[in-house]
């Protein structure tokens, strides 16, 4: 119908009815979309500053792993946990770690039906294994344990910053992240880090990028991001990943990748002229200093070397520990305007957040003895300075985020790095001679983003885990000029309509929400009784939004969210707000009102506890002692400043040892709180499967 | 002539207001790009049409730009507002829409009738938009759209 027709025809053939009609049609459509695009927009926002938030619990963890280092006493029970948690840390020789690895005696049976490697590694093997994954195979351990002891031979060889060139002819392609559009020409790729946390098959995108470098050294540059790290690795899923993907040899791999992880090279740099690397700079960034440090080796000396602080030092703690965070302060940075999101770094209430704490920590700290360094590391150290300094200058490079005003200022959204200013990308940009950032880092919807004059580039892939916005990758040609080629995200959305990916997305967004608004219960009560002063047990709208806000810390459109988060409500626009939590509750009917909070503070933190749990449980067994437990959770309440009773712990470590028999299953503690979550949730998700789009998978 | 009853905006509205433009206000300067200005006015439950947000971001844009200012969206906005210019559109009205093109009464829509109406009629689909909707909408079995079952699925409540 209408085919070849001309267009007075349709003029003559459409009534007027017609046209009004087509046009209410592509209205309203056109409304459905954009509405469409802002939900997407709010799932994208919600993930992004969870994951900063992650991100920031992260930091914290670091800075709680460096206070236990820094803050026990030589004849508390607490000394042998905490050189356990750091036994991890040892650096052996060389050859000892060969031993380790060696993968020679691990059989690959007649029944693998997985692609077999041999080594020096073909072309065709590499694209073999690419092949296999697609067909949803897993490489034998055996295998995966070659190619990642060649991988780390290989880049121990490799200098802290990659130098390539364009010749007349080649492009280079920087991708944010892994994309297999292998071409069997030699053309350079830099990959900019984050090759891992992003989805479920993270291990063999990993085996595929080390694959394609062993065959093409030459034509494959990595540069590290800030999920290469195996304590991030911990939080993000990696670990668990591996673990269960290689029950047997996982710990081993994950050792193995550990090492890898702190060999990658930090930068690349083309032409002299283009740097590339994951996060950003600083005002102190210095690629000369960088050029030269230790690359692998500088994690755990900045951790060794705090504990070397003589006893003026120690006082001094609380402020060294700023300096991580927070720049010299240059001219000019401090006459800069309000700044709506960003504090001012040099406010004392804002310096005391950063600060773990001023007073005396109850563990009865003295100083330790300097014996007590044979229980840590053994490698000799440099001046103690040089090393907190080229411990910062690789967090900046991994960690730092652009920002459009000027100056340099601490990242308090992600808790380590910087954000930097266009003043500072000039004057670096000048002092080094070069003319171009690329950079990633940031999850850019449209998959990129230029700021500072152009002279800084984001360049982001689409997250599987969300796997809505778009992704895109920068070309660079001998003229130097970058340009940007954006696509789509997986097949996966293609499949799907907008409505079903957003819907998908969007629920899985809002059930984290969820789960943290919970886990805030205690916090929100006390600010919604605020406003609630004839004790109705009922808030406005505005005023739910409002708090909630600012209780939360989460830079989301709240009111906005309101319809999604809030099912229940009256009709004169309020808000029941114990029926509320009613609807978000986890634990059911507990009414000891102790046990609750204890409860509840150890699922707001259970990815924290979960992150330590696992680095406690140091053979990576899955078990840890209830003696460790009772220790840990001891410990972590000192640092959170909550107060527990040994009582409170020892019951709640009795209670988790079901079988008791002294140990506790790591997983299983966890899973206690998603089992119980499950249970509602599923009952809050059919509820709003009748209120939503009504589509099944 | 005479005066409508609620000039000022109740709180409520204007923290509604603010923050679907905050939405948009990605530089935390107050304003947002002119480009943004139909997904503010959907999400708020308005359906303006194309020559509609044209209109009004002609009005609002600071000198050309491609930016508008809170100071000069808000007054914009209130107006739209009091004098209700973008209703929202009934399921009702949307089916008799359908209805009117599907002439045989069949209960279905061919994809290439659909097609000749959105891209040839009144503010024409591109390209891209046709095969979304196409996607969205077309039965997978018999590659019918059957807008009786797509409408109530797709229908957004108005937030306002």
């Amino acid at each position: 119908m209408g085919c070849g027709v001309t267009k007075s025809n349709h003029l003559h053939k459409h009534t007027t009815s017609t046209i009004r009609a087509a046009i209410l049609i592509q209205r309203w459509y056109r409304q459905y979309v954009a509405r469409t695009e802002m939900r997407r927009r709010y799932t994208w926002n919600i993930f992004q500053s969870i994951e900063y938030s992650g991100e920031q619990a992260q930091i914290k963890l670091y800075n709680f792993l460096g206070y236990l280092m820094d803050n026990f006493t030589p004849s508390s029970n607490e000394r042998n946990l905490i050189s356990h948690i750091f036994r991890e840390n040892e650096v052996c020789r060389d050859a000892e770690w060969e031993r380790f690895f060696c993968y020679k005696n691990i059989e690959v049976p007649e029944i693998y039906s997985g692609p077999h490697l041999t080594f020096p590694l073909t072309v065709e093997e590499a694209v073999g294994l690419v092949e296999a994954f697609r067909n949803k195979k897993q490489l034998h351990s055996r295998y995966v344990l070659q190619l990642l002891l060649e991988t780390w031979k290989l880049l121990r060889m490799l200098p802290n910053i990659n130098r390539i060139s364009t010749c007349h002819s080649k492009e280079i392609t920087i991708c944010g992240m892994i994309k297999i559009f292998f071409d069997s020409g030699e053309k350079p790729y830099v990959f900019n880090g984050d090759f891992v946390d992003r989805g479920r098959d993270s291990i063999e995108i990993l085996l595929i990028l080390f694959a394609f470098l062993l065959v093409y050294p030459s034509d494959v540059y990595l540069n590290r991001g800030n999920h290469e790290d195996h304590i991030v690795n911990l939080r993000y899923g990696f670990t668990k990943e591996v673990l269960n993907k290689y029950k047997m040899h996982g710990k081993r791999i994950l050792k193995l990748l550990q090492k890898i992880f702190s060999w990658l090279p930090l930068a690349t740099v083309i032409d002299q002229k283009v740097l590339v690397l994951h996060g950003g700079i600083s005002d102190s960034t210095d690629l000369g200093v960088l050029a030269r440090v230790d690359r692998h080796i500088v994690r755990n000396q900045h951790v060794m070397n705090l504990r070397r602080r003589d006893t003026t030092a120690w006082r001094e703690y609380p402020l060294t520990r700023t300096q991580m965070w927070t720049p010299q302060p240059s001219a000019g940075s401090s006459s800069v305007g309000p700044l709506s999101r960003i504090p001012n770094p040099w406010e004392p209430d804002i310096a005391s957040k950063i600060l773990s704490r001023r007073e005396e920590p109850t563990l009865n700290a003295q100083i330790n003895k300097p014996e007590q360094d044979s229980l840590f590391l053994s490698t000799d150290s440099g001046s103690s300075d040089t090393t907190v300094d080229e411990w910062k200058q690789i967090l900046d490079l991994l960690w730092s985020d652009p920002m459009t005003q000027d100056g340099c200022i601490p990242n308090e959204v992600r808790g380590g790095g910087c954000y930097w200013g266009p003043d500072v990308t000039e004057d670096f940009l000048n002092r080094h001679n070069l003319q171009l950032i690329i950079r990633s880092h940031e999850c850019k919807q449209e998959g990129y983003e230029f700021c500072h004059n152009r002279k800084v580039t984001s360049v982001f892939p689409s997250s599987s885990m969300t796997g809505f916005n778009r992704g895109a990758y920068v070309k660079l040609g001998p003229d130097l000029v970058p340009y940007l080629i954006q696509y789509q995200a997986s097949s996966m959305t293609r499949e799907l309509t907008v409505r079903q990916s957003v819907g998908r997305t969007e629920r899985s967004a809002l059930r984290v929400l969820r789960e943290q608004l919970f886990a805030h219960k205690s916090d929100l009560l006390c600010a919604f009784r605020k406003f609630d002063s004839e004790n109705k047990g009922l808030v406005s709208l505005n005023d739910w939004a409002s708090t909630v806000e600012s209780v939360m810390h989460l830079d989301l459109p709240w009111r906005m969210l309101r319809s999604q988060l809030v099912t229940c409500k009256n009709s004169e626009g309020t808000i029941d707000y114990y029926e509320w939590f009613n609807e978000l509750a986890i634990t059911g009917s507990k009414t000891d009102v102790r046990t609750h909070r204890l409860l509840e503070t150890l699922y707001r933190h259970r990815s924290t506890l979960e992150t330590i749990f696992r680095i406690v449980d140091t053979d990576n067994s899955g078990f840890i002692s209830i003696q460790d437990f009772r220790q840990t959770w001891k410990l972590l309440s000192v640092y959170l400043k909550m107060e527990i009773t040994d009582e409170a712990i020892s019951d709640l470590a009795v209670t988790i040892d079901s079988n008791h028999d002294g140990s506790i299953d790591i997983d299983e503690f966890m899973e206690a709180f998603r089992l119980t979550d499950k249970k509602s949730r599923k009952k809050r998700m059919e509820g709003m499967e009748i209120k939503c789009t009504g589509t099944s998978y | 002539f005479c005066l409508p009853e609620a000039i000022v905006l109740n709180t409520k509205v204007l923290k509604k207001l603010k923050g679907a433009f905050q939405a948009f206000d990605t530089k935390s300067d107050n304003t947002v790009d002119i480009k943004e200005i139909g997904t503010i006015f959907y999400s708020l439950g308005f359906f303006p049409t194309q020559a509609d947000l044209q209109t009004f971001t002609s009005e609002v844009e600071d000198e050309r730009s491609g930016y508008i200012h809170w100071d000069r969206f808000l007054p914009a906005m209130t107006k739209v507002l009091l004098e209700d210019k973008f209703p929202p559109i009934s399921d009702e009205l949307l089916l008799q829409a359908f209805e009117v093109l599907d002439k045989e009464k069949r209960g279905y829509l061919e994809p290439e009738e659909l097609t000749d109406y959105m891209t040839k009629e009144g503010e024409p689909f591109t390209q891209e938009e046709m095969d979304e909707m196409l996607t969205a909408f077309t039965d997978e079995e018999n590659k019918h759209i059957y807008y009786k079952d797509v409408i109530p699925h797709l229908t957004l409540e108005r937030k306002m």
